[in-house]
């Protein structure tokens, strides 16, 4: 016969019992603790959002919120703050530098995961991850005195006198401006894409591949007929989520865009960013009105770039569920 | 039906045949494509490497490291202000970012499945996509215009609030990759739980944890945009908290879009010194994860 918790009489004593129900228990305070470290972090995120649309208050009452969005002119000696230059020229230069990152970046994503032998992936991989490394300042600085002059001599006139006719490249090569600023975007966001569309490719199923490659297909019609169909959503995540990088760069396109708040059709001729104008304009914002509506731009720069990463974050996650 | 699938075969595997030719020529054609296009993504890589040691290397000295930046005219004087207050702020930043995520990084990783959890990760992914200069903004406003003054204090906040994603969430991956077996026999051997999770799986995901941080050192160590309008820049050398603080990236930056010749010639070598440091960080980084993969083998 087992003993039972009454045949003890140790353990039946009152003390005990009382014991029991006073003690704090070492673990819950610790995860207490721990679980409070992992608050604050939700608080922090709270508190970011809410800061800046209240300090943005001021910008949004004068134009009210769409106002503000609307309005073409920055004139900050009269008080006159309108962000849509900056809007545009965000836009503008992230999308361009996505027309120019995608297909470069998802080709050597397929490089990466299909062609290469392993030692040579071993190999090109912290190199792409080196250029991820490198600050914005650095590319900056490098846009300034290799890009630009580059632009200005070889790369502008030849589109001019290739498209000239077009819209995109009217106006005079001065190799400052909003093609500069999306080429060093380009740059800058190709190793997202890279990393992730080499890990969503490496997903795909030996067995797929296989059946292709037994059915007599190329390496190419594997990569075209399986592999892409398959990584597809993970595929345009990492796009999207490249986008969210452009859309939030900061000091290499201050440093190439030319920082003039004008809205035009032609890459060529110098723009602003959102971004570029908050780093531009920060310190010498005199006045209350002046700051909120930078505050404002930034606050509208958080709303755009939660959207963006929202969607790249549901493209991500419908893949690594399907798989 | 049968005559027909053999006529295909065989115009497929004689190497013949307009269809067989078509088939390797875009085979080939998207090769060349897909390789050259690595190529063309490493170049700006070799390019700016290239350039910065071509600029850079030769007014990397010993004067370079030690001297605070000379007046417009003056030639000569370095970036040692700089580069000491870049360690300066990073090592505020750390003060800051390591502990909430170090610790709330523990709480994702041994309570997974909470609601907290779900929470924190989604919120922590969100932080991380939040651009560096929003965030600069961020510390604006709640530090330096209470203080009323630019300080490397703001400097670090910013900063910090950047590491903790990256920390946080590499600290819960590393955890949920120990062994739940590892945890059984330290609580077998009746640890508590809470000393099982500092003493052995802690010291169990150790390596991954510190690629973490490393890992966030790194980033903002060249972070520029969010100490433009917190941390500021001071030319000489400074140790306080409240008081704007040179940075190397800021200093860079300063240099490089100033009209002087001399400016231009130590934002290389700062650019240089930058990315070396970053350089040797990430370096450490492989060489800690290198030795993890080394010690589960």
């Amino acid at each position: 016969m087992a003993l039972e918790i009454q045949d003890v009489p140790a353990l039946q004593s009152p003390e005990l019992k009382f014991e029991k129900r006073t003690f704090v228990r070492p673990d819950n305070v610790f995860k207490l603790v721990v679980g409070m470290f992992a608050f604050v972090v939700i608080v922090l995120l709270v508190w970011l959002g809410l800061q800046l649309y209240l300090s943005s208050q001021l910008a949004f009452h004068n134009l009210g919120f769409w106002g503000f969005i609307k309005g073409t002119t920055w004139d900050p000696v009269t008080g006159v703050f309108g962000a849509l230059p900056f809007i545009y020229g965000t836009l503008v230069t992230s999308f361009v530098s996505l027309l120019i990152a995608t297909p470069l970046g998802v080709g050597t994503a397929i490089f990466l995961a299909e062609l290469s032998p392993k030692w040579l992936r071993r190999l090109l991989q912290p190199l792409v991850e080196l250029l991820a490394g490198i600050p914005s300042v650095v590319y900056g600085l490098w846009g300034i005195f290799v890009l630009s002059p580059l632009m200005a001599m070889t790369v502008e006139p030849f589109l001019q006198d290739a498209f000239g006719y077009l819209p995109f490249f009217k106006g005079y090569p001065l190799g400052i401006g909003m093609l500069t600023a999306s080429l060093i975007l380009a740059i800058m966001i190709v190793p997202f894409i890279i990393s992730v569309s080499t890990e969503v490719l490496s997903t795909v199923p030996v067995p797929l591949k296989e059946g292709m490659y037994a059915l007599g297909a190329t390496r190419w019609e594997t990569v075209k007929r399986v592999s892409l169909p398959f990584a597809k959503s993970g595929i345009s995540g990492s796009i999207v989520l490249a986008l969210a990088r452009a859309l939030g760069e900061t000091m290499a396109v201050t440093m190439v865009i030319g920082n003039t708040p004008k809205m035009s059709l032609s890459l060529l001729d110098p723009g602003y960013s959102m971004a570029a104008v908050i780093a531009n304009e920060f310190t010498e914002a005199t006045t209350s009105s002046y700051l909120s509506a930078l505050v404002a731009v930034a606050f509208i720069l958080l709303l755009i770039t939660l959207i963006v990463n929202g969607a790249a974050r549901w493209l991500i996650w419908r893949t690594t569920q399907s798989r | 039906m049968a005559n027909h699938t053999e006529q295909v075969r065989r115009t497929v595997l004689s190497g013949s045949g307009f269809v067989y030719w078509r088939r390797k020529i875009s085979n080939t054609l998207f090769t060349v494509l897909f390789s050259s296009s690595i190529l063309i993504v490493l170049l700006p890589l070799l390019l700016i490497v290239g350039y910065l040691f071509y600029k850079g290397a030769s007014s990397v000295n010993l004067n370079f490291f030690i001297h605070r930046p000379a007046p417009v005219g003056e030639i000569g004087g370095g970036m040692g202000n700089a580069i000491i207050g870049s360690l300066y702020v990073v090592g505020l930043a750390s003060a800051m970012g390591i502990p909430i995520g170090l610790l709330g990084g523990i709480y994702l990783g041994e309570f997974p499945h909470s609601k907290l959890s779900t929470v924190t990760r989604f919120v922590a992914d969100v932080l991380n996509g939040t651009p560096s200069i929003v965030t600069g903004v961020f510390a604006y406003t709640v530090v330096v215009l209470p203080m009323k003054s630019f300080s490397a204090i703001a400097g670090g906040f910013a900063l910090g609030v950047m590491m903790i994603p990256t920390i946080i969430r590499t600290t819960d991956e590393m955890l949920q990759t120990v062994p739940t077996s590892i945890r059984e026999a330290s609580l077998a051997l009746g640890v508590p739980y809470w000393r099982t999770v500092l003493s052995v799986v802690l010291r169990s995901a150790k390596s991954g944890i510190v690629t973490g941080i490393l890992l966030a050192v790194a980033r903002v160590l060249g972070e520029t945009a969010p100490l433009l309008f917190t941390s500021f820049n001071n030319a000489f050398y400074s140790y306080s908290l409240s008081e704007p603080i040179s940075t190397l990236p800021v200093q860079i930056f300063n240099y490089a879009i100033s009209p002087y010749r001399d400016w231009h010639r130590q934002a290389w070598a700062g650019a240089l010194v930058l990315v070396m440091a970053i350089l040797i960080v990430n370096m450490g980084v492989r060489a800690f994860s290198k030795q993890k993969y080394e010690h589960t083998l």
